[in-house]
């Protein structure tokens, strides 16, 4: 199962990179997973809910493989919920805040035209644990996206105050996507052994879907911008550490529960 | 003296066909497709399960009630194992599942008609009605619209008839 290319991968740096992968979907699930309860309507309720359900079903399977590859004994229930936010490599864009539901589908359309990009790639990896995973993961995403990209486009292009919503959303959002798409050491490592994408090399196809969504819902492109970066190497913002306290309490308080 | 006992994987086949899936009764796993291997390995049972989506929660349940089942017939050695590849696709719910789940008013899959996620090419008809036709498993009217994406479930997507007016789940292509 593992090629030369991948017994030369440091195994610490594939560990990393898997986290990455993992932690964008525990932590967008679990704060797409806020909305339960709480939609705007009945059917998108239930829609949210079944989004974050998808991914945290995918962060199961890559923080599985993660503490698989790391071999410290540690399980992917570990990963999630008892490490601190230094430890997190998501990017900063899955934690900002869900603000209104203009700004967490803005931010849910962003992140899937960025993951299925990601996901198509990384279903010709060299690791074929990784290819299966995004081959399962793609197909529930390629769904994620077409909801998120209908409403934008719904909501962009609805009423004056449905508008407005977007276009604030959008401006807000805007500075923490140039972060999807900027390569590291770790990245040309997995690059290099065959089992990643260059995160760069998703950048037009992500544009293009962008573009022509943006364009269709009436939004301005904000076009090129200063943007933040960090999340990958786990400097994060301060939502992520509120995230965590509501998202680790039961674990911190009662280790090792279970039901 | 195993051997002598063990009961052949046809035999196993169809007491798994007899579980219900938790979420939607009315169909059993092997109608659902998701039993992908029974075999024996010396003298342990070994049945080899796929996920549908990979956060259902009703994963565990499944192998959950698969032991239950399989116990309840004698069998003491069971290993179950996941397999994650080939990812599962509705076309493999069979035809007597399809037909059930009409009868319970779920409409089933059109195979073939799977999200893709490459958008550009049809943008412009996201917004606007670009459903598939799917019938109502109540009137069999074809005038029907989404209401959402995502259903009941997350292999669902919510529907509703224009004719008889009422709301039905569509078993989404995946």
């Amino acid at each position: 199962m593992m090629g030369a290319a991948i017994e030369a991968v440091d195994r610490a740096a594939y560990a990393d990179w898997l986290q990455r992968v993992g932690d964008n979907a525990l932590i967008l699930g679990h704060r797409v997973s806020e909305w339960c309860g709480h939609g705007p309507a009945l059917e998108e309720d239930i829609a949210l809910s079944n989004v974050a359900l998808d991914l945290i079903g995918q962060c199961q399977l890559w923080l599985g493989l993660a503490a698989e590859v790391e071999g410290k004994g540690r399980s992917a229930d570990d990963l999630a919920f008892l490490r601190d936010a230094g430890a997190f490599r998501n990017v900063l864009l899955v934690e900002r805040p869900n603000g209104d539901f203009a700004q967490t589908l803005m931010r849910q359309f962003l992140f899937d035209a960025f993951h299925i990009e990601l996901l198509r790639a990384l279903g010709k990896s060299t690791d074929l644990r990784v290819a299966e995973i995004a081959a399962k993961a793609e197909k529930e995403v390629a769904y994620h996206l077409e909801r998120s990209a209908d409403l934008v486009i719904r909501l962009g292009d609805g009423s004056a105050e449905s508008h407005a919503r977007m276009e604030k959303a959008l401006k807000s959002l805007w500075a923490y996507t140039g972060e999807m798409f900027l390569d590291d050491a770790t990245d040309q490592a997995l690059a290099e052994a065959g089992i990643a994408p260059l995160p760069s090399s998703l950048k037009s196809a992500w544009d293009e879907t962008v573009t022509a969504v943006l364009a269709e819902a009436t939004l301005a492109h904000p076009g090129q911008s200063w943007q933040h970066k960090g999340g990958k190497q786990g400097i994060h913002s301060e939502h992520l550490g509120f995230l965590l306290a509501e998202m680790q309490f039961l674990q911190r308080a009662y280790p090792g529960a279970s039901w | 003296m195993a051997a002598a006992i063990q009961p052949g994987t046809d035999q196993v086949w169809d007491w798994l066909s007899q579980v219900p899936d938790p979420e939607i009764p009315v169909i059993s796993l092997t109608d659902l497709g998701i039993i992908r291997d029974v075999a024996w390995a010396d003298d342990t049972l070994v049945v080899t399960v796929t996920p549908t989506y990979s956060g259902c929660p009703a994963t565990g349940i499944i192998n959950l009630d698969i032991e239950t089942a399989l116990r309840g017939h004698g069998i003491d050695k069971l290993r179950l194992e996941r397999q994650l590849s080939p990812a599962w696709t509705t076309d493999w719910i069979t035809e007597g599942g399809r037909e059930k789940l009409r009868a319970y008013g779920i409409s089933p899959p059109i195979d073939g008609t799977a999200a893709d996620g490459r958008l550009a090419g049809r943008i412009a008809r996201l917004a606007e009605s670009s459903n598939l036709t799917i019938a109502c498993p109540r009137c069999n009217s074809t005038q029907t619209e989404k209401l959402s994406q995502f259903g009941s479930t997350p292999c669902k997507a919510s529907y509703r008839c224009k004719d008889c007016l009422e709301p039905f789940d569509y078993f989404k292509c995946i």
